[in-house]
């Protein structure tokens, strides 16, 4: 039983890692309408971001979160907009595929500047906590409260700000938006700054989690693209839900096949939800 | 000299074969599949697996095709109704998975050390150098079966319902074209024939590992495909063999850029493969030999 409910609670942490970056995928997705794989390399940017702000500057969790989003948030629209724009018209799986390439030489660039070690924050070791049979680290309840604030920051964002509405009204129907005054480009940049700065965040969380290294990014790409799926593509809410059941799902799994095979499950879980319910939990056009 | 010629025309070969492949069902039919790698992987394993067990190595070349069919058919069986993103992203999860299978069922695959002493066809009768000149062969020729078939296809009936497909999935539906049944067909063939390029890559290196199969092959590919020419086999073809004269090339990054670090270097030239596949995107959308739509046939 304590070893279910241990399996569980740190389902909910995996879930959160993996949240943050697949609001951000979503964002893209909803409003571009292409799944961008520079997400992964987002996912690493931040992460050294805040590596660099952190045993450079000894930044705490907090100002290096800030710093991530930040640089990340740049480079994804330096990368998307300054380079990808002009294949936008080529349609959605060209531009898909270039941010393949994108994310290949991003992925680079941090491999030339920091090699291919395992770098890892400078920060205070605490011991576990304990309540009853749960073992559960103050860093990792760190982490939940971090991700849980900025999911709601971007809650409130997208709920009550002009920008949010905009960016809805354009995820929605672009011609309408335009018609009613609002620039899809402005809120194209702004998404893209949105989207690869959480995917930064993202990536301090993971970084701060474990550790990081220039394919940190890449190998939770599946998780992010699963939880995407799960809640059906575009629905930012169902991100949040798509990457609870992820993250729970790839823990409980330890318990049956061997961890190695964990990044597999987010693979089945992707199968088994276009099989059963294509549309996601929280249905977007799937067509 | 000789024998890093004969080298480079082999692997152009083998990657002729992936781009042929990707051209089928990309050019064809318009889907996408970022899991090449994972095909490439499945037929190589499958055909060490099947001479490991003592068959003849033909016998093998038609076990990685027969593996390519079953797992072409499994990664599309939940996608094909659904938009074609989902099959990018699927196809991207399967590679993963074939790569997680081999690193860890070591009763079959032998982990992460890899299979070994793979058979080489007529290598102990040729001698090394004779070895390398008949693979060249046989993978040209191969190629050119490959080519020859797919040229066919893409001028058949079969061919113009891929692309009108391609083109409007509803309306081809509407002029009676069974849809799903010639993804599923495109898929199936498509991911043979890279299984195929999978096994004449073991048999010739005679070693494979989990290594030999990164994601980074994918790119190489569509790199090859969108550079030849989307949607002409002939393009296909001469992309892959630009590409490894590319990647050949882009070794000289070390003379010059010194005193930079080998991972450094490494870096670089993934850099590059990026960079070339964006700017083809940009310069040359329609490849070097662009797509010709044939005039349709008269029918009365």
């Amino acid at each position: 039983m304590s070893i279910l409910a241990q399996a569980i609670l740190n389902g909910v942490m995996t879930g959160t890692l993996i949240a943050v970056p697949a609001i951000g995928f979503t964002a893209i997705f909803a409003v571009l309408r292409y799944p961008s794989f520079g997400v992964a390399a987002y996912v690493t940017i931040g992460g050294f971001a805040g590596w660099f702000a952190n045993t450079m500057w000894g930044a705490g969790v907090l100002p290096a979160l800030v710093i991530a989003f930040l640089v990340a948030g740049a480079v994804g629209v330096a990368g998307e907009e300054g380079a990808l724009r002009r294949l936008r018209p080529a349609g959605a799986l060209t531009v898909a595929i270039a941010t393949i390439a994108l994310n290949l030489i991003l992925e680079n660039v941090v491999r030339f500047l920091f090699g291919n070690d395992l770098r890892g924050y400078d920060l205070p070791l605490k011991p576990d906590l304990r309540f009853l049979d749960l073992r559960v680290g103050p860093q990792q309840i760190e982490n939940v409260v971090l991700a849980g604030l900025v999911m709601l920051a971007v809650f409130a964002f997208l709920r009550f700000s002009r920008f949010g509405k905009a960016m809805r009204a354009v995820a929605d129907n672009v011609d309408l938006a335009r018609l009613k005054g609002i620039d899809p480009q402005v809120v194209a940049i702004t998404t893209l700054f949105l989207g690869a700065g959480l995917s930064g965040v993202g990536g301090v969380l993971l970084a701060v989690d474990t550790s990081i290294d220039p394919l940190t990014g890449a190998r939770i790409l599946l998780s992010v693209f699963a939880a995407a799926v799960l809640g059906g593509l575009g629905s930012i809410p169902g991100a949040v839900v798509g990457a609870f059941a992820v993250g729970i799902a790839e823990e409980l799994s330890l318990l049956v096949v061997p961890a190695t095979y964990r990044s597999a499950i987010g693979f089945a879980a992707i199968l088994v939800m276009l099989t059963f319910r294509p549309r996601g939990i929280f249905g977007e056009r799937a067509v | 000299m000789l024998s890093y010629l004969l080298f480079t025309l082999t692997m152009g070969g083998i990657y002729a074969l992936l781009a042929l492949s990707l051209n089928l069902i990309w050019g064809g039919a318009g889907m996408v599949n970022l899991g090449l790698a994972g095909f490439f992987a499945v037929g190589a394993y499958a055909s060490a697996i099947a001479t490991g067990a003592g068959t003849p190595v033909a016998v093998g070349l038609v076990a990685a095709l027969g593996a390519g069919v079953v797992a072409g058919l499994i990664v599309t069986f939940a996608t094909l109704k659904l938009r074609d993103d989902y099959l990018a992203i699927v196809t991207l999860g399967f590679a993963e998975v074939v790569r997680l299978i081999a690193l860890n069922e070591r009763w079959l695959t032998n982990g992460s050390d890899g299979m070994s002493g793979l058979k080489a066809p007529f290598k102990a009768e040729l001698g090394t150098q004779g070895f390398n000149l008949f693979y060249l062969a046989l993978v040209s020729l191969v190629v050119l079966a490959a080519w020859a078939l797919l040229r066919r296809l893409d001028l058949s009936p079969f061919g113009r319902s891929l692309k009108a497909i391609r083109e409007d999935q509803e309306l081809a539906a509407f002029a009676g074209k069974r849809v799903l049944r010639f993804k599923f067909q495109a898929f199936a063939l498509s991911a043979a024939i890279a299984g195929l390029a999978g096994a004449l890559y073991g048999h010739y290196q005679t070693y494979i590992s989990p290594d030999h199969f990164q994601p980074l092959i994918t790119i190489y590919i569509f790199l090859a495909v969108s550079a030849g020419g989307v949607g002409r086999p002939t393009g296909a073809v001469i992309g892959a063999y630009a590409v490894v004269v590319f990647l050949e090339a882009t070794r000289f990054v070390a003379d010059i850029a010194p005193g930079l670090q080998p991972v450094q270097i490494a870096a670089l030239r993934e850099m590059l493969v990026g960079i070339a596949l964006i700017l083809v995107f940009y310069v040359r959308p329609q490849g070097i030999l662009p797509e010709r739509i044939p005039p349709a046939p008269r029918t009365i």
